[in-house]
């Protein structure tokens, strides 16, 4: 069964939209964004305001009628793993399940410099409402920041006795963060620390695929929080502890 | 603006908190008046007038102050090193940083020269940088008297991450409406124990701080102030690890507002507490010094901590701040302390207890041009429960006379703001002001009522605290994870290593100079 938008009828396919344009807020400006929003598909576009922002650049709010249907029997949904517990939810876990504190250490690792990702991850502060990881109660979290260097983690690995690590990678050239993440993965195993870790990656341009592939136990990529990254680890130190 | 004492709050409890206060800032300040840091000795070149990079884009100050480290004795200061070079070279200055950068002059190994003389020959190089500053103080004044000044300032925030861009949009703010302009930093630059340089076109989540940005864009505010016939203040963040750096250049660019707060780094950016508190004091000496107001970031501690139970940790950090603020010659009118809306909307009279915050903020602080933060914590992807959030936090804003207002953006929590956003921001915060403008005057509270009551219970948990600490000391307090419920510990965090105590003959010429002249 095809659906449209419901305006005010089922199926009327009635939408609303913003846009700003970079001309000025006349008479032409408003034809302009009509045309755009029947580009977009939007039949009977009607530009129901429109206001100067600056001299060069207007907003418009715009109603229109879209010409197009979706099926939601054909859209596939990918499975997206667990889905993450709160903070609450996840502390309790770890004082239900576990009995003691869970131990991060993450870090930018290589050349990388940003430490966005993991500090989204990790800080206190969080991202976007979402608390970092050191904000959680019974979690240790370690922040080593970036340009990391896989032999500096791993010793903070060892000396604070870490149960998961998470590599962030940012921003990187020419692949150059594949080849690091590699050797990562190599010096844990030459070390035999690599089944005493959960190892997890992430980054803007990180999957589970593409972290599963390269060694890593999950990959987490654009729009996951400090909490998906605990449900999952905290999940796995409770299976990995029942299987003994 | 008149300022009321609607919330007939205990003076003695208020005076005993700046007691209190005083004494926590105090101590901590003896502990800073012994040490320098690699940020600090930067600054000083900078003051100089060093500046530029090498082929790999080290900073020439950086150079300079890994040469002492390496090969000298950063605890006598740069100050002694730079006048030792300029003298056994017989160069001036900039001639010296072209030889340097050309490896066929050396920064350490010169004879040693006297405190007296290293003040001396630094002098001339001081003597311009500060008449800069000085002229860029003056250039604020007049524009301010030639067009005057709204009690309650709009302002927003640009961050594209190029800084052409970044006027675009900056312009655009102005003619709509704003006064106040911040170019949000590139994310992580805080933690970057150098300052970048030239202009930037690239960024993550906002624009790279370098005293070539803050020209470009002092330069479009300077052309739109014209046009719009109001003063256009530009802001950015002395924060990180290289906060009197970034004050220097705000001075030196004429930068009008700068987040400085005494403790953010150490709580939201795990920089070392020692290293933090070193810096602050200088980068404070110098906003001071340089007419620019600074921001305070007790906002943030409402973004992690509980903004009802934590009320309080707002109040005290604000005394704290004030402190710090005085013992770097900061006056009170050019504290912008901080403070935000950030209660659940879902608590039953949640609004009324931001009013008494704000109020309070108002009464305890009148002179301070305090700066209130927007909701940002409750704001979701729905972008219309946002924008109406922030309609109340205009009301707010408006009723209890704060002076610098943040406006919140309906996008929060999604991206960095579109031009529409901040245009609608604009909008809705002139609407209020519009339809409520006299409304603080107007207004009081009932004794005894909500506000009243929740104003008074914030005041004396403030006091509990301030008590407590003043009995330890700050250092102990932010181990025990006081503020924002963050640990840290003395010796963790980044930084510590650029740390120094100093000589007995530690010569800091730019310091002196301000110090000699405070406003």
């Amino acid at each position: 069964m095809n659906v449209r938008p419901y305006g005010d009828t089922s199926n009327d396919g009635k939408v609303q939209l913003s846009f700003t344009l970079p001309v000025p807020a006349d008479a032409k400006g408003i034809e302009c964004a009509r045309a755009f929003a029947k580009k977009m598909g939007l039949a009977d576009a009607t530009v129901v305001h429109s206001d100067p922002v600056g001299d060069r650049h207007s907003f418009y709010v715009v109603y229109g009628t879209t010409t197009h249907t979706v099926d939601p029997d054909e859209i596939a949904v990918s499975d997206a793993g667990p889905l993450a517990l709160s903070m609450e939810e996840i502390e309790t876990l770890i004082a239900e399940r576990l009995g003691r504190d869970v131990v991060f250490v993450g870090a930018s690792t290589g050349t990388d410099a940003h430490t966005v990702g993991i500090d989204a991850i990790m800080n206190m502060k969080g991202y976007a409402g979402h608390y970092g990881l050191e904000r959680y109660k019974h979690v240790k979290a370690y922040n080593m920041g970036s340009q990391v260097s896989n032999e500096a983690f791993i010793r903070k690995a060892k000396e604070v006795a870490a149960d998961v690590l998470l590599v962030s990678q940012t921003v990187t050239q020419k692949d150059v963060h594949l080849a690091n993440m590699i050797e990562l993965v190599e010096l844990l195993e030459a070390e035999k620390m690599r089944d005493d870790v959960i190892l997890i990656a992430g980054g803007a341009r990180i999957t589970h695929e593409l972290a599963k592939e390269l060694g890593y136990d999950a990959g987490f990529g654009p729009r996951k929080y400090a909490e998906d990254v605990a449900t999952y680890a905290v999940l796995e130190l409770i299976a990995r502890k029942n299987r003994g | 603006m008149n300022i009321y004492d609607k919330l007939n709050l205990d003076r003695s409890k208020i005076d005993a908190c700046r007691s209190y206060a005083k004494t926590i800032g105090e101590t901590t300040q003896g502990f800073i008046d012994r040490h320098t840091t690699v940020a600090v000795e930067r600054t000083v070149c900078r003051l100089a007038g060093v500046d530029g990079v090498d082929r790999f884009d080290v900073p020439v100050p950086n150079l300079f102050v890994d040469e002492v480290r390496k090969k000298g004795d950063l605890a006598r200061g740069i100050s002694v090193y730079l006048a030792a070079a300029l003298k056994g070279t017989g160069l001036a200055l900039p001639e010296f940083v072209t030889r340097y950068l050309a490896g066929t002059v050396r920064l350490v190994g010169h004879p040693s020269v006297t405190a007296a003389e290293a003040r001396a020959i630094l002098k001339p190089y001081l003597d311009a940088a500060f008449a800069k500053i000085d002229a860029n103080r003056r250039k604020r004044e007049d524009a301010i008297a030639r067009f005057g000044k709204r009690d309650c300032e709009l302002y927003v925030i640009v961050a594209t991450g190029n800084i052409y861009e970044d006027t675009v949009q900056a312009q655009a703010a102005a003619e709509a409406g704003a006064d106040i302009i911040a170019v949000i930093r590139s994310t992580g630059q805080s933690l970057l124990d150098y300052v970048p340089y030239g202009a930037t076109t690239e960024g993550f989540g906002g624009t790279f701080a370098t005293q070539e940005n803050f020209r470009i864009m002092r330069k479009a505010l300077d052309e739109t102030s014209e046009k719009v016939g109001r003063y256009l203040k530009l802001v950015n963040y002395a924060s990180g690890l290289c906060m009197p750096e970034i004050a220097a250049m705000g001075a030196l660019e004429r930068l009008d507002v700068m987040l400085n707060d005494s403790m953010y780094g150490i709580i939201f950016r795990d920089i070392n507490m020692q290293r933090t508190f070193v810096d602050q004091y200088f980068s404070r000496t110098l906003n001071g010094y340089s007419g620019i107001v600074i921001n305070t970031g007790e906002d943030n501690y409402l973004t992690t901590a509980d903004a009802v139970d934590k009320a309080h940790t707002v109040l005290a950090s604000q005394f704290i701040n004030e402190r710090f603020a005085l013992l770097a010659g900061i006056p009170p009118a050019q504290m912008g302390l901080g403070h935000a809306f950030e209660i659940d909307p879902a608590i039953p009279n949640g609004f009324l207890y931001e009013i008494a915050q704000a109020e309070m903020a108002r009464e305890i602080f009148p002179e301070a041009p305090l700066k209130y933060m927007p909701p940002t914590k409750h704001s979701t992807g729905n972008v219309f429960q946002t924008h109406a959030m922030d309609t109340m936090f205009n009301v707010a804003t408006t009723m209890t006379g704060q002076s610098i207002h943040l406006l919140g953006m309906m996008t929060e929590a999604i991206h960095t703001p579109f031009l529409s956003d901040r245009h609608l921001a604009i909008e809705n915060a002139k609407m209020v002001r519009t339809t409520m403008g006299g409304i603080y005057d107007e207004i009081r509270f009932k004794p005894e009522g909500i506000v009243a009551n929740r104003a008074r219970e914030v005041l004396d948990g403030a006091y509990g605290l301030l008590r407590s600490i003043a009995e330890t000391s700050l250092f102990e307090a932010l181990e025990q994870g006081v503020f924002a419920d963050v640990r840290r510990p003395r010796d963790g965090g980044k930084g510590l290593d650029g740390v120094f105590r100093k000589d007995p003959g530690y010569v800091n010429a730019a310091m002196e100079r301000m110090q000699g002249v405070r406003r």
